[in-house]
C-alpha cells in the first residue's frame, strides 16, 4: 500500500468555534494509482490533499494516521515533517503559478529547494534540465525569472520542480483551474506521464472539474462537506455512481453533445451545511431524496465490491 | 475528427429526482456579528489603540483648558528671569531667560499643534483625496496628468520655498504656516488613495453601478470611498501627526509663524538662549516631550487602528 | 425575429506604456448580430478579447471603431440621459458574484440603485410588488435574500439577484459574462436553465464563456474568438459537429469529457504552427449558409 489514511480529522481554528473541514476520512492509495478528489467548493479536499503536507497556521490535526509506505507520517509535527516533505510526499499547491518568488530565477530557486533537503544541485541539475525538456521547456527557463514565463510554462515548470526527487506520492491542488483548454490537456497529461516514467508512484488530483479526473484518473475519490461519500474507479463513478449525491451531481454536467432543447439537467437544489455546527450522521441528508431515519446516524465509508467505497444506508442493502 | 455520439447520456440521476420533495430551507447561519460592532469589539481591547489615544485626548484636554487657567499672556515679559518651577505666581513652570511665562507658552504652543494638524493635516487629506480619487477612478490621460502635477509637488525643494515665502511675508501667522504644509504633504497621500482605487474600480460592483445609471461622483463617494473608509481615516491620523512634525521642525529652524508662539518655537529660542548651557531645562525639556509625545502616540495609534481594522493582523 | 444587437467592424485598442505610447489591440473587426429569443455563445480562451465585446457592448468601454447597433440606432456614442435609456433594455451580469456586490452594503441595495435611477416615483408597496415578481422569475424565495449581506448568500443565489435586478428593468438583451464560472457544479445547471426560460420569454442572451460544453448546451448559435479575432461562427449544431477552423477544432479535442477519453491523435504542436497568423490579411468566408470561417489569404 503506497498510501493509508485511517479517520483522519483536521479541524480550523476560529473565533468561533472549529469548522470540521476533514472529519473522519479513511481510505487508500496503491501504488501507481492516480486517485482524483472530487467535490465541491468547501467540502474540504483542498483541506485534505494539504493536510498531509503541510498543516497552515489556521488547521489543527485533532485525530486519525496517515501511514505512507509503511511508515507513519508526523503531520502534526511540522519540523517531523520536514524529512519527508518533498522526498517522499509532495505538493503542488493551488495558484502555484503565483506562487514563484518573483526575485529568484527558476534555477536559483530550485537550487536552494534542493540544498534545504540536503541534496546538492548539482547531483540533480542533469535530471532537471531533462525533464524540463521532456515538458517542453528549454533549459534556458533555469535562467528566466518567473515573470517571463507564461502561465501554462510557470505550471509545468512548478510540476517539475516538485517532483525533482521522486517523491512516493504528489498531491497536485487544482492545477488545472486556471489554465485555457488547451493548455489544461497539456499539464494533465504531463501528470500521467510523469507517473508512467516513474518520477512520482502516486498522486492524489484534487479538482471539482471531474471531467478532467474522467480522463487522466485512475480512481475518483467524491468529498461532500468533510465526509467521503464514494470511491471507484473512474469508470464507474462517472458510468454507474452509487451514492445519491455522486449520482446527482454526474447527472448535473453538461458535455458537448447535450443540448438545452434535446434533455434539461438539473441540479442539486439546497446548500451544503455549515462545517462549523455539521448536523449529525449523514450531511447529505438534507438534501438526498434518499433520505430516511436511519440517516440520522453516519453511514461507513463501505466496500460494496473490490474497489468500490460507498457511504450510505441505502446502498448495497 | 469523430463527431461526439448524440444519445442521450445515461440519466443516472433523473430516476433519484422523480417524486424527491423540495428540501427544507438549510438552517440560518449564526448571525455573524455586525461590521461595526466586530470593530469596536477589537478596539476596546487593542493596547496600542487605547494607549495612543488616551495619550493625545489628554495632550487635547490640555491644550483646550491650559490657555484659560494660565496666569500670564505668553508672551509677555512680566516675569523674572530664568526661575525654574514654582508654585509662586502661577509660573508652573518657570520661566524663560527673558521673564515669559513657560506654561502659558507650553498650553498655547500645544492648542496651536493641534490647530497645525488638523488644518494642516485636513488641507492635505483633502487635497490628496480629490486627486487620487480622480486618478484612480478616471485613469487614462487624467491620471497621466495628475500623476505629473503629483510628482512635481513631490519633489519641490519645500525648505527653499519657504524661505522665499518668508522673506516676502513679514509677517506670518498659524494659518499661512498650517496652509503651507496643507499645500505641500499630500502627494504621498495622493499616491495611496489612488492606489486602492484603481484596485476597487476594477471589481464588478462599479461596473455594475455604472450600468445602473449612477455618476461617477455617486461612485466615487457611496461605492469607492465607504469602502475605504479605515484606510482614509487612518491616512487623516498619519497626516495630522506629520503636519506637527513638519511645524515643529519649521519653527525650530526659525521659519515659523511671527506673532505667536509654538512648542518648536520654544524649543528654537531656548537653543538660541543657551538654555542647555544654562541647565534651564523647564524650557526645552516640556516642548520637546510634548511634540514626542503627541506624534509618538498618533502614529502608535495608528498602528493599533491597523490591526483592528485589519483582521489578519489580529494574533488569534 | 427582429435583430436586436448588431456589431460591424468593431476594433478596439488599448494604449498602454507612458502617455499611451504603445497600442494593444484586443478586439479587431468584429461583427456578427443577435437576434430576440436568441442565445448567442461567444467562446474563447483567456486574452480572446470576449469579455471586452461584452464591456463594448454594454458601453462599459469606449468603442474604437466600427458601430453597435441596438434596435438599429448606433449605440456606441450614446452619452447621459440616451445611455441610461439604453441600460433600461441592455443589462449585464459578470462572472465573480463577490465582487459584483459592494461588501459593506447588503445585497439588495443592488435594486434599489435601479429605482434611484430608473423608478424614482414608484412607491415603497408597489415596489416591493415589482421586486417579488422578479425574485419569482429566477426561483428566490424573498424571505431568504432579502436584508441579507453578499456573504451571508451563496454564489448561485447572488447570481440569480443579479439576474432579478436585471429583469426589474424589462431588458430585451443580457450580456451573461462567465456567470457560472465560479459556482458549483451542482448550481451552474440551474442558473443556465434559467437562462433558457429567459430566452424562452423573447430575451436575446449574449452567453461568453470559455467553457464549450456550457456554449453546447444552451446556445443557438456559436462566435468562436482568438486573440480578438472571429475565426468560426455559425449554428451551434454547426460549429460544435463540422468545425472548419483548425483552432476550432483544437479546442473540441482539448476538452475534457464526460464519456469520451482524449484522442491520441491532435497532435498540439502542428496545429499550434497553423495557427500562428494573427489573422491580418484573412476573411471571414461564409461556407455554407449561416456558418463562417476565417481563411487564411490564399486559402
Amino acid at each position: 500500500m503506497s498510501l493509508a489514511v485511517d479517520d483522519l480529522q483536521v479541524y480550523y481554528r476560529t473565533l468561533r468555534g472549529d469548522v470540521r473541514a476533514v472529519d473522519g476520512v479513511t481510505f487508500d492509495i496503491a501504488d501507481g494509482e492516480i486517485m482524483g478528489l472530487a467535490g465541491e467548493s468547501g467540502c474540504g479536499k483542498s483541506s485534505l490533499g494539504n493536510s498531509l503536507v503541510y498543516l497552515t497556521g489556521r488547521m489543527k490535526y485533532v485525530g486519525g494516521t496517515v501511514d505512507l509506505d509503511g511508515t507513519k507520517l508526523p503531520i502534526w509535527d511540522f519540523e517531523a515533517m520536514n524529512e519527508h516533505r518533498f522526498r517522499h510526499i509532495s505538493v503542488i499547491p493551488q495558484y502555484a503559478m503565483s506562487a514563484l518568488n518573483p526575485t529568484r530565477k527558476i534555477g536559483a530557486m530550485t537550487a536552494d529547494l534542493v540544498g534545504s533537503r540536503g541534496v546538492p544541485y548539482k547531483h540533480v541539475a542533469g535530471e532537471f534540465i531533462r525533464r524540463l525538456e521532456l515538458v517542453g521547456l528549454s533549459k534556458d527557463v533555469l535562467g528566466m525569472y518567473p515573470i517571463e514565463l507564461s502561465g501554462g510554462m510557470k505550471q509545468r515548470a512548478v510540476m517539475v520542480v516538485s517532483t525533482l526527487l521522486d517523491p512516493s506520492l504528489l498531491i497536485a491542488d487544482e492545477i488545472t483551474s486556471a489554465l485555457d483548454v488547451s493548455t489544461q490537456k497539456a499539464v494533465a497529461e504531463m501528470l500521467v506521464e510523469f507517473r508512467d516514467r516513474g518520477f512520482v508512484k502516486s498522486m492524489v488530483v484534487i479538482t471539482h472539474d471531474i471531467s478532467i479526473l474522467y480522463q487522466v484518473a485512475d480512481t475518483i475519490l467524491v468529498m461532500y462537506a468533510g465526509h467521503l461519500v464514494e470511491k471507484a474507479p473512474a469508470d464507474v463513478i462517472i458510468g454507474a455512481p452509487s451514492h445519491p449525491y455522486t449520482r446527482l451531481l454526474i447527472s448535473s454536467l453538461p458535455e458537448v453533445g447535450v443540448r438545452y432543447t434535446e434533455r434539461r439537467l438539473h441540479g442539486i437544489p439546497g446548500t451544503p451545511p455549515p462545517l462549523l455546527a455539521p448536523p449529525e450522521g449523514c450531511r447529505f441528508r438534507d438534501r438526498c431524496p434518499l433520505a430516511s431515519a436511519k440517516c440520522v446516524k453516519r453511514p461507513p465509508f463501505r466496500e460494496l465490491e473490490p474497489g468500490h467505497h460507498v457511504a450510505c444506508w441505502e446502498v448495497g442493502g | 475528427m469523430s463527431v461526439p455520439d448524440r444519445v442521450s447520456t445515461t440519466t443516472v440521476g433523473d430516476d433519484l429526482r422523480i417524486g424527491a420533495a423540495v428540501p427544507p430551507a438549510p438552517a440560518d447561519e449564526a448571525k455573524p456579528v455586525s461590521g461595526l460592532r466586530e470593530t469596536l469589539y477589537f478596539a476596546v481591547r487593542n493596547k496600542k489603540l487605547i494607549f495612543g489615544l488616551g495619550v493625545t485626548l489628554s495632550m487635547l484636554a490640555i491644550a483646550i483648558v491650559g490657555p484659560y487657567i494660565a496666569r500670564h499672556p505668553p508672551l509677555d515679559y512680566g516675569g523674572q528671569l530664568s526661575v525654574p518651577p514654582t508654585t509662586r505666581d502661577g509660573y508652573w513652570l518657570g520661566t524663560t531667560l527673558l521673564g515669559q511665562d513657560v506654561f502659558a507658552q507650553f498650553v498655547t504652543g500645544l492648542r496651536m499643534a493641534f490647530v497645525v494638524g488638523a488644518i494642516g493635516g485636513g488641507i492635505a487629506a483633502i487635497i490628496g483625496m480629490v486627486v487620487g480619487f480622480t486618478a484612480g477612478y478616471r485613469g487614462g490621460i487624467v491620471d497621466e496628468l495628475l500623476n505629473m502635477v503629483t510628482n512635481v509637488v513631490l519633489v519641490i525643494p519645500t525648505f527653499a520655498l519657504l524661505l522665499v515665502i518668508a522673506a516676502y511675508l513679514q509677517v506670518r501667522g498659524i494659518m499661512t504656516e498650517a496652509i503651507f504644509i496643507g499645500l505641500t504633504s499630500w502627494p504621498w497621500a495622493a499616491r495611496a488613495v489612488r492606489a486602492q482605487t484603481f484596485s476597487l474600480t476594477s471589481r464588478d460592483f462599479v461596473s455594475l453601478a455604472r450600468l445602473s445609471g449612477s455618476s461617477s461622483r455617486q461612485i466615487i463617494f457611496r461605492e469607492i470611498a465607504p469602502n475605504m473608509s479605515s484606510y482614509l481615516f487612518m491616512m487623516f491620523i498619519l497626516l495630522f501627526g506629520g503636519a506637527i512634525l513638519i511645524a515643529a521642525t519649521l519653527d525650530f529652524i526659525g521659519l515659523g509663524p511671527s506673532n505667536t508662539i509654538s512648542l518648536g518655537m520654544m524649543m528654537q529660542l531656548s537653543v538660541q538662549n543657551a538654555a542647555l548651557q544654562l541647565h534651564l531645562w523647564w524650557w526645552f525639556l516640556p516642548p520637546g516631550l510634548a511634540i514626542m509625545a503627541i506624534v509618538g502616540s498618533l502614529y502608535v495609534m495608528n498602528v493599533g487602528l491597523d490591526e483592528v481594522f485589519n483582521p489578519r493582523l489580529r494574533s488569534m | 425575429m427582429s435583430v436586436l444587437v448588431e456589431l460591424d467592424g468593431c476594433t478596439k485598442v488599448y494604449r498602454i506604456g507612458s502617455f499611451g505610447s504603445k497600442r494593444l489591440t484586443a478586439v479587431r473587426d468584429v461583427a456578427f448580430g443577435l437576434d430576440a429569443g436568441e442565445v448567442v455563445s461567444l467562446i474563447g480562451e483567456s486574452g480572446s478579447g470576449k469579455s471586452t465585446i461584452g464591456r463594448l457592448i454594454l458601453r462599459l468601454s469606449p468603442l474604437t471603431a466600427g458601430s453597435i447597433r441596438f434596435m438599429g440606432e448606433d449605440v456606441s456614442t450614446f452619452k447621459g440621459r440616451s445611455l441610461r435609456e439604453y441600460h433600461r433594455h441592455a443589462q449585464g451580469v459578470f462572472q465573480d458574484p463577490f465582487s459584483s456586490y459592494n461588501p459593506i452594503y447588503k445585497a439588495d441595495r443592488v435594486f434599489k440603485l435601479i429605482k434611484d435611477t430608473y423608478f424614482p416615483a414608484v412607491g415603497a408597496r408597489e415596489w416591493a410588488h415589482k421586486v417579488g415578481d422578479a425574485l419569482d422569475a429566477v426561483s428566490l424565495d424573498p424571505a431568504q435574500v432579502l436584508h441579507r449581506y453578499p456573504h451571508q448568500l451563496s454564489g448561485g443565489q447572488l447570481q440569480r439577484l443579479l439576474v432579478a435586478r436585471a429583469l426589474l428593468l424589462d431588458i430585451d438583451f443580457l450580456v451573461a459574462d462567465e456567470i457560472i464560472s465560479m459556482l458549483d457544479a451542482s448550481t451552474r445547471i440551474d442558473v443556465l436553465n434559467l437562462l433558457g426560460d429567459l430566452k424562452a420569454r423573447g430575451l436575446g442572451i449574449l452567453f461568453i464563456t470559455h467553457d464549450l460544453s456550457l456554449g453546447n448546451y444552451i446556445s443557438d448559435r456559436t462566435v468562436i474568438l482568438r486573440r480578438g479575432v472571429i475565426v468560426e461562427m455559425g449554428e451551434t449544431e454547426k460549429v460544435f459537429g463540422d468545425p472548419r477552423h483548425a483552432y476550432t477544432r483544437m479546442l473540441l479535442a482539448a476538452v475534457p469529457q464526460l464519456r469520451h477519453k482524449w484522442s491520441a491523435d491532435g497532435d498540439g504542436r502542428t496545429v499550434a504552427a497553423a495557427l500562428e497568423g494573427d489573422g491580418i490579411g484573412s476573411a471571414l468566408v461564409e461556407i455554407e449558409r449561416g456558418h463562417l470561417v476565417r481563411l487564411e489569404e490564399g486559402a
